[in-house]
């Protein structure tokens, strides 16, 4: 196993940057820059020099022994002043030992090889190092934690424990084992379905924060789109004019809104148009706007508009400041209604987000989705009689395969181990 | 000298199965045992087949191997195992007659073309350079041969414990093979220590029948062989007992005196085979445990008590055997025992058998770490049938996991090794669906035929049974008829709209034969077994053909062939525990490599990119 290095910290200047060092050479190369090392899990500072005395840089040096580290290898990470000419005079010294560079990714790979994490946690750390908002800090670290591992393994069990009570009465028939173990394993079926269903209930919710929620804004030509968006930004994002369709591409900008990630969309404004060019730009917004999580209609009482208002969807009359009448209305020109918008778009978002579950990829719920189909036409044979375990029992089998892909794999000597842990055999 | 192509040592399940095959392919066969008389005898329980076991026989038979046929000649008391699960799980067993078993199988070898037996004793495997080129007897004389296999059981370093006493031995009265297991030590190959247990033997005389249940025989019997017809032998039924509370309370007094809780045994224990013991300390709750009272034979005294194996003094079991209802006088014939061997790590075989590091040597049976006759049975016949290919210098013949349980059972012990004494089980077979043992023969017949180890007699009856199944398969598949039209033979179905074929609507329950006949008369012409096993494959049908995808995958990972020598230390990024794992695996392609115990998906990655990496190189 090659010993590896890289900068763990981002390139450039900076107060203070991270070297780290994994493999069973990590404390003799560190050794060979700055000396003695401490023991694991204390910090002393030390002169790192090159090979021929010059010194490099004074650092702050931490030790970790297998299997206490990031990688599960032994570790040793240099803090060094964050400056690009120490920091290229390190990696070279560095290479000089019997150590080379890490490839991208690869002490989460260690991580991964030596079970320190699970494949959905090293998703997690991805999630968690792109994190822009307080809400996908909050869900990454949740999914670091292996939160969703746990939960899989909690799972997994149970269906382990109905698929062993399965197998039991088929490959000990004649043996003093229960003969219909049916209500069992359906309590057991049902209780892990019911938890699924739920988490791919929360599985929009969560790839929202993770992705981004959308909001679009939507209108007749001239409404006032393109200034709300602008308001609301804070900057001139779109060109705003007097002639009626100048937005014709849809204009996204990216915000943070009490946490949670949104992308506010500008979209061409709603009418019947010869132009192609407007008309293609009309045809974007309606797909695009239909598929958003939520609508901000700038529309007159009683107008009509070829998007459909769904539930939660805000809708306001245009140009607050040139009317008298006293129908709910904002400006983006005066900034009327415009803090009461952003606090009604937040609640909104911040109450689907409460539903966010564990599972965050597409990956997740591909796999759960088919587990739960796989679990109920079980369920469905178990109901059935004896007559159709082994056919339960297969699909049972898919099932936990399925779960074991978001994480790991099954063995078919847990399912053994299962069986001997609680039924006396041996005739 | 005497020459032999193929020389197997050992005349047990492994060894009569291997030598048979052998022979079977035109080589020219020595079986060498200590004693003729001990060729098939069974050792433990006197019953072949079960769950999974079941299976085995009949894909040995489906070879045109021997084990079923002599069971079926000897049996008496045949009964179908899951009789009430599905068809995929259902597995034949039966008592047999421990003397009409020997002598059939006795005579069957005695009688077999191209096989000589020889009585004696290896003492040592006779070496040119590192290649075994033959045997060595106790007497002087040497055997050569193109290929040994070695099916010595628990004869390697064995010891017998009764109580605090143990001796060395192999079964009771054979003496333990010493010399040889030097030589195998000599090879450095990976072994461990394993332990079975017998219970002690009753005189059935002594046993007082009345008011112990019963356990019959099938009324209709179902045999191993795909060529049998009858059972001959009268059928009969065991007795059940139970153990109570003084039963335990008497072992549980004498625990310290068990060889096995004495500290005196450090082999591991088959845990789905626990002793008396192991069943009283271990499930403490348990107030009463089964005992079945089998008899050995139709002309024998004997009766195998199954459920109570120990390692208790002799006198501690005619108590605690007396304590149970029926057994108040029993006699003890011959005490119980546990019995301690050496096995080789099967991990340092080839997918063949043979050993890896050791050419024209081949492991068959309890030696390999596996307990059972029908597990050792099958292991003598993929032993037998490739010592021949190496005889003639044909490429070894691989059994697959997706075409059967040998398969499966070959592919457990070279990747995975053994914990405990392996025993098959249904649900080790992922392809449980498709493996089953009604179609043994239609998953392996043909194949057998390739690799010249299938008589024509059979060949011929397989053909004919083939035809039928396969043009009533086409004959229900042809033509698709609307839910209406299958509505109206009675068949309850969905409307809507779907055309089906009356093969998809055999797998709706409670469809019989006699309703779809209304759609196609001439099934009915077709014989009872051909029908029910159309059944059952339309039953399993739609499971069968997503499964095919697991197999297109498996197969796809078997493409990619690792090379011989293969260095995992070079690596980089591979764990340092899965790299000696893969070390003392070698396995042969990536689909084995993805099973061995605690691969990971990221590891594969990076052995095939260095396979990858090269086929480049050499490119």
């Amino acid at each position: 196993m090659d010993t590896i290095f890289a900068l763990a910290t981002a390139q450039g200047r900076a107060g203070v940057a991270v070297i780290r060092i994994s493999g069973p050479e990590a404390k003799s190369c560190a050794e060979q820059l700055c000396g003695s090392l401490p023991g694991a899990r204390q910090a002393v500072v030390r002169i790192l020099r090159d090979d021929v005395g010059e010194t490099l840089d004074q650092a702050l040096i931490l030790v970790f022994d297998t299997p206490a580290s990031f990688t599960g290898e032994d570790v040793v990470e240099f803090h060094l002043h964050g400056s690009i000419a120490i920091i290229s005079a390190v990696l070279r010294e560095l290479g000089k030992c019997n150590a080379r560079m890490a490839e991208p990714g690869e002490f989460t790979r260690r991580a991964l090889e030596n079970n320190k994490m699970d494949l959905a946690q090293v998703e997690g750390l991805g999630d968690l190092i792109e994190a822009e908002t307080e809400a996908q800090r909050q869900q990454a670290l949740r999914t670091v934690s292996g939160e969703l591992g746990q939960r899989i393994e909690t799972w997994r069990s149970q269906l382990i424990r109905a698929a062993a009570l399965i197998e039991v009465t088929i490959d000990f028939a004649d043996e003093e084992v229960p003969v219909d173990v049916t209500p069992e394993v359906q309590s057991l079926l049902s209780a892990v379905e019911k938890d699924i269903s739920n988490q791919l209930n929360g599985f929009s919710a969560a790839e929202r924060i993770r992705t981004g929620f959308e909001v679009a804004i939507v209108g007749a030509p001239n409404a006032g789109k393109s200034t709300l968006l602008n308001a609301l930004a804070r900057r001139d994002a779109a060109i705003t004019s007097e002639v009626a369709g100048t937005t014709r591409d849809i204009i996204e900008v990216r915000m943070d809104l009490g946490g949670l990630p949104v992308t506010l969309l500008d979209t061409a404004g709603l009418r019947d148009s010869g132009d192609e060019i407007e008309a293609e730009g009309i045809a974007r917004a309606i797909s695009r706007a239909s598929a958003a999580q939520l609508r901000i209609f700038l529309a007159e009482p009683g107008e009509h508009l070829s998007v459909p208002v769904s539930k939660g969807d805000i809708v306001l009359a245009p140009k607050a400041d040139q009317r008298n009448d006293d129908v709910p209305a904002i400006s983006g020109l005066t900034g009327h209604g415009v803090d009461e918008l952003v606090s009604s778009v937040t609640a909104t978002l911040s109450e689907r987000a409460r539903n966010a579950g564990l599972l965050t990829h597409e990956r997740h719920r591909a796999a759960m989705t088919k587990a739960l189909s796989t679990l109920s036409s079980a369920s469905a044979l178990v109901g059935v009689g004896p007559e159709h375990y082994d056919i339960a029992a297969e699909e049972m089998r898919v099932a936990i395969r399925s779960l074991e892909a978001v994480v790991g794999r099954v063995d078919v000597e847990n399912l053994l181990d299962e069986i001997f842990s609680s039924f006396c055999l041996g005739k | 000298m005497k020459h032999f192509d193929v020389v197997v040592i050992g005349g047990g399940h492994a060894g009569t199965e291997a030598a048979h095959v052998s022979a079977r392919m035109g080589a020219s066969t020595a079986l060498v045992t200590m004693k003729v008389s001990g060729i098939g005898v069974m050792s433990c329980n006197p019953a072949i087949g079960g769950l999974g076991k079941g299976h085995l026989v009949r894909e040995i038979d489906a070879m045109d191997g021997i084990m079923g046929r002599v069971a079926d000649v000897s049996g008496i008391q045949f009964r179908l195992l899951n009789r009430r699960k599905g068809p995929a799980v259902q597995g034949p067993r039966t008592q047999s007659d421990r003397a009409v078993y020997q002598e059939t199988m006795l005579k069957m070898m005695q009688t077999t073309q191209n096989l000589t037996i020889v009585e004696g004793e290896v003492v040592d495997l006779f070496m040119k350079g590192d290649v075994v080129s033959g045997v060595c007897l106790a007497d002087g004389s040497e055997i050569s041969a193109e290929a040994v296999i070695l099916t010595t059981g628990t004869f390697l370093r064995g010891t017998i414990h009764i109580g605090d006493k143990s001796y060395s031995g192999g079964r009771m009265g054979d003496d333990a093979s010493v010399p040889l297991a030097d030589r195998i030590d000599g090879f450095g190959l990976p072994t461990g220590r394993l332990k079975t247990g017998t219970p002690p033997r009753l005189d059935s005389r002594t046993i007082n029948w009345d008011g112990l249940d019963r356990q019959e025989a099938d009324d209709d019997p179902s045999l191993f062989s795909f060529l049998s017809s009858t059972a001959p032998l009268r059928q009969i039924s065991c007795g059940i007992t139970h153990t109570n509370s003084r039963t335990h309370d008497i072992i549980r007094e004498n625990l310290d005196r068990s060889a096995m809780y004495g500290g005196h045994i450090e082999g591991v224990g088959p845990r789905y085979c626990p002793s008396i013991e192991d069943k009283i300390v271990r499930f403490a709750d348990k107030e009463s445990h089964q005992v079945f009272l089998e008899p050995e034979g139709l002309n024998d005294h004997t009766i195998y008590p199954n459920g109570i194996s120990t390692s208790l003094p002799a006198e501690i079991q005619v108590d605690y055997v007396q304590s149970m209802t029926g057994l108040e006088q029993a006699k003890i014939l011959q005490p119980g025992y546990a019995i301690e061997y050496d096995y080789v790590d099967p991990r340092a075989l080839n997918a063949d058998l043979s050993v890896r590091d050791v050419p024209g040597l081949f492991l068959a049976g309890q030696i390999n770490g596996t307990t059972g006759y029908e597990e050792a049975a099958a292991q003598g016949l993929v032993a037998g049938l490739n010592a021949v290919r190496r005889v003639k210098g044909v490429e070894p013949v691989h059994f697959r996991r997706d075409q059967s349980y040998i398969g499966v059972m070959i592919d457990d012990l070279t990747t995975r090794g053994v914990a405990e004494p392996y025993r098959m089980f249904t649900s080790r077979a992922e392809f449980r669906l498709s493996l089953r043992a009604d179609n043994a023969d239609q998953r392996l017949t043909e194949f057998g035929r390739d690799l010249g180890c299938v008589s024509d007699r059979r060949m011929s009856s397989y053909a004919r049974k083939n035809e039928q199944l396969t043009s009533m398969r086409d004959l229900l598949s042809e033509t698709e008829f609307t839910p209406k039209q299958i509505a109206a033979q009675g068949i309850r179905i969905n409307q809507d709209g779907t055309k089906r074929t009356p093969f998809q609507v055999l797998a709706f329950p409670n469809v019989t034969f006699e309703q779809l006949a209304g759609l196609v008369p001439d099934i009915l012409e077709f014989p009872q077994p051909i029908q029910e096993q159309v059944a059952r494959d339309a039953l399993y049908a739609n499971y069968i053909a997503r499964q095919q995808k697991d197999v297109e995958r498996l197969r796809k990972d078997e493409l990619l062939k690792i090379p011989v020598g293969f260095d995992y230390t070079a690596i980089s990024g591979l764990s340092a525990e899965l790299q000696s794992k893969l070390e003392r695996v070698q396995p042969a392609d990536l689909a084995q490599a993805a099973r061995i115990d605690g691969m990971t998906p990221a590891a594969l990655a990076l052995v095939l990119g260095r396979i990858r990496f090269l086929e480049k190189m050499s490119a």
